[in-house]
């Protein structure tokens, strides 16, 4: 092989890496505009179209329809097709670089005990309905979940710094934190003083995407967006640090530094997300893995993969959430694993390579 | 380059790896640090790179002290070869040695970058493993790429870390000899930390034995490899004589019985 060769085989390899994310993004398309069109409700594809269209290209005055389509399209199904790609997106991302930072392909933004500490302050809210933030009324648990993901990220950021920050410490410090918050939310379930309520917290921690509005998208995206687009501009300290951390600092990496920076874009883009939908788990594991067995590892393109897959996996389970048992649904959380595991398994098993040591 | 370490010392908590040491590199040399295990080879490569930092004394690079010289400069400088090394997730070869380039690129791949990385390779006679996966080559193709990557940052000096540990006898030699081979053809001067004393003895212009994190002896294989030498930082009788080449070859005969070290530790 010559050198020619040699390069024309790096540049080949780029171009399908680029090729399957844009293919992804293409079926991605395709999936809103079917999600759209499906529903409890009458609008199908036509009038679906017809309303995107008209408020889209608002000087080709095209009849946007009936004032009850309007509404079921613009403010129902849009706002929560835009929730499942930014929530599916921001997820996939921060488990693609928790998993690089940590270099384990074991871990989700979950092992920092993000979940359980969610789960706990919105536990908080729902069953016994104290608050950090008692104004906002109706964000309580919203605000709860969020603020206890921060406490519980900061803390094992502080257990783990004492030993110094490797994936070693980081990992320990998060199942530590994990059990402490798991053992309050089951305590708040067990001292609940009425069954409904235990029952609420339940439904909120299987994860659900039928609270969407524009509000909450406004809120989390910017956060969401800033933390992905920090968060990418890692991709070559990740790919450096794979290798290890002493080959990282030869490498010119601070690999500590930047394994607390990460470390803490991801469980930001996190937690914004799942104090609103609750926990989604899964598509933070998954994707990313997906994403290795189709480009490879190298992660300037393994994170723009796992936001595509992320967001296509969250959406088509999302859909089928709200189709399957019409006109109620089942929480988007526990479709996730059910769609997303046969489609893993399967791609598991039809590679011949192992995708991580 | 010329490297010059001064009174370097390191303790990993309060254990003494590294008691003052001292050596120079010179440009375009070959030195061979040997020493038995846990005598601080490894922790003095590591210094010398910053990935451990000294507590005391420094390390001078054409005069300045790397510790005043950021990382992503030193990676331009010095070039890093662990003892082994595995990746958590799979990359072909090409990616690998593409890392090598890090120091120099800020987001996409230039035509620059992808030339000097199939230069590299066909240097090294890898070109062919370039699309495959690098966790499922042979240690000694591994190696390979692990100098690759490392040459990749075009460094002027080159740290190794027992670079044959884990070769058969033609890798060891290829691998030796395509480092001895830049040193005279690049400007390049190399540091290797060598188990096999008589591959550092034929390989090397220079030698430091390193006892106890000091070093004992320093200069010419012929100098530093006597039998009076090895006996007292080895504890090991041998029997050195002038090989085909023209270097020094030990025999390891047996090791003498260290009778007050092992009865005092039996107490």
């Amino acid at each position: 092989m010559n050198t020619t060769e040699v390069k024309r085989l790096y540049t080949e390899a780029k171009a399908r890496k680029v090729l399957a994310i844009l293919s992804i993004f293409v079926v991605l398309l395709i999936a809103v505009v079917i999600s759209i069109s499906l529903g409890a409700g009458s609008p199908r594809f036509a009038e679906a179209m017809q309303v995107i269209f008209s408020k889209l290209f608002p000087f080709l005055e095209i009849d946007p329809g009936s004032k009850i389509t309007q509404v079921i399209i613009l403010d129902i199904r849009l706002p929560r097709i835009v929730l499942a790609i930014m929530a599916g997106a921001g997820l996939a991302v921060s488990g693609a670089t928790l998993q690089g930072v940590l270099r384990n392909p074991l871990v989700s933004p979950f092992i920092l005990g993000i979940s359980s500490a969610a789960g706990f302050g919105a536990a908080l809210a729902i069953a016994l309905g104290v608050g950090i933030l008692m104004p906002f009324k109706g964000y309580l648990e919203v605000f709860n979940a969020f603020i206890f993901s921060v406490i519980a990220v900061f803390m094992v950021y502080g257990i783990a710094r004492i030993r110094g920050i490797t994936p070693e410490s980081v990992i320990l410090a998060g199942v530590a934190i994990n059990y402490i918050f798991s053992a309050m939310l089951a305590l708040i379930q067990y001292i609940a003083p009425e069954h409904t309520a235990v029952r609420a917290v339940v439904y909120w921690l299987l994860g659900r995407l039928s609270n969407a509005n524009w509000e909450t998208i406004l809120l989390i995206l910017p956060i969401v967006l800033v933390a992905t687009v920090l968060m990418m501009r890692h991709s070559w300290d990740m790919n450096v640090m794979s290798l290890g951390e002493e080959v990282a600092i030869s490498l010119g990496v601070n690999s500590r530094r930047v394994l607390a920076i990460c470390m803490a874009l991801g469980a930001l883009a996190t937690a914004s997300i799942i104090s609103f939908t609750g926990v989604i788990g899964f598509i933070c594991l998954v994707s990313p893995h997906i994403a290795r067995m189709m480009i490879g590892s190298d992660h300037r393109f393994l994170l723009p993969c796992s936001i595509v897959l992320g967001a296509l996996l969250l959406l088509c389970s999302d859909t089928f959430a709200r189709l399957v048992i019409m006109p109620s649904e089942i929480p988007v959380g526990i479709l996730t694993s059910l769609i997303g595991v046969p489609f893993f398994v399967y791609l598991l098993l039809s590679r011949r390579r192992l995708f991580w040591h | 380059m010329k490297l010059v370490i001064n009174g370097l010392s390191f303790s990993y908590n309060s254990i003494a790896a590294l008691k003052d040491v001292e050596l120079e590199l010179g440009l375009n040399e070959v030195l061979s640090i040997v020493g038995p295990n846990g005598s601080g080879k490894t922790t003095l490569l590591k210094c010398i790179d910053r990935i451990l930092k000294p507590n005391q004394g420094a390390v001078l690079i054409d005069g300045r002290d790397a510790a005043n010289i950021g990382l992503d400069e030193l990676a331009k400088i010095i070039g890093y070869v662990p003892q082994s090394s595995t990746s958590t997730f799979p990359y072909t070869v090409f990616d690998v040695v593409l890392m090598g380039r890090k120091p120099y690129i800020r987001w996409s791949v230039s035509e620059r970058d992808k030339e000097i990385i199939a230069e590299i390779l066909k240097f090294l006679g890898i070109s062919e493993l370039a699309a495959r996966y690098f966790n499922e080559l042979s240690g000694g193709e591994q190696q390979k790429v692990i100098v690759a990557r490392a040459l990749a940052q075009q460094p002027q000096i080159l740290l190794l870390d027992e670079p044959t540990s884990n070769l058969d006898i033609k890798h060891q030699l290829e691998v030796l000899s395509i480092i001895k081979g830049l040193t005279q053809s690049r400007q390049l001067s190399v540091i290797m930390a060598m188990h096999d004393l008589n591959l550092a003895s034929r390989f090397s212009d220079k030698m430091a034995m390193l006892k106890h994190g000091c070093i004992f002896a320093v200069g010419t294989p012929k100098s530093v490899l006597t039998e009076e030498n090895i006996e007292s930082v080895y504890g090991v009788k041998s029997h050195v004589t002038n090989s085909v080449l023209d270097r020094p070859q030990v025999t390891p005969i047996a090791p003498i019985a260290t009778g007050v070290e092992n009865s005092e530790e039996s107490k």
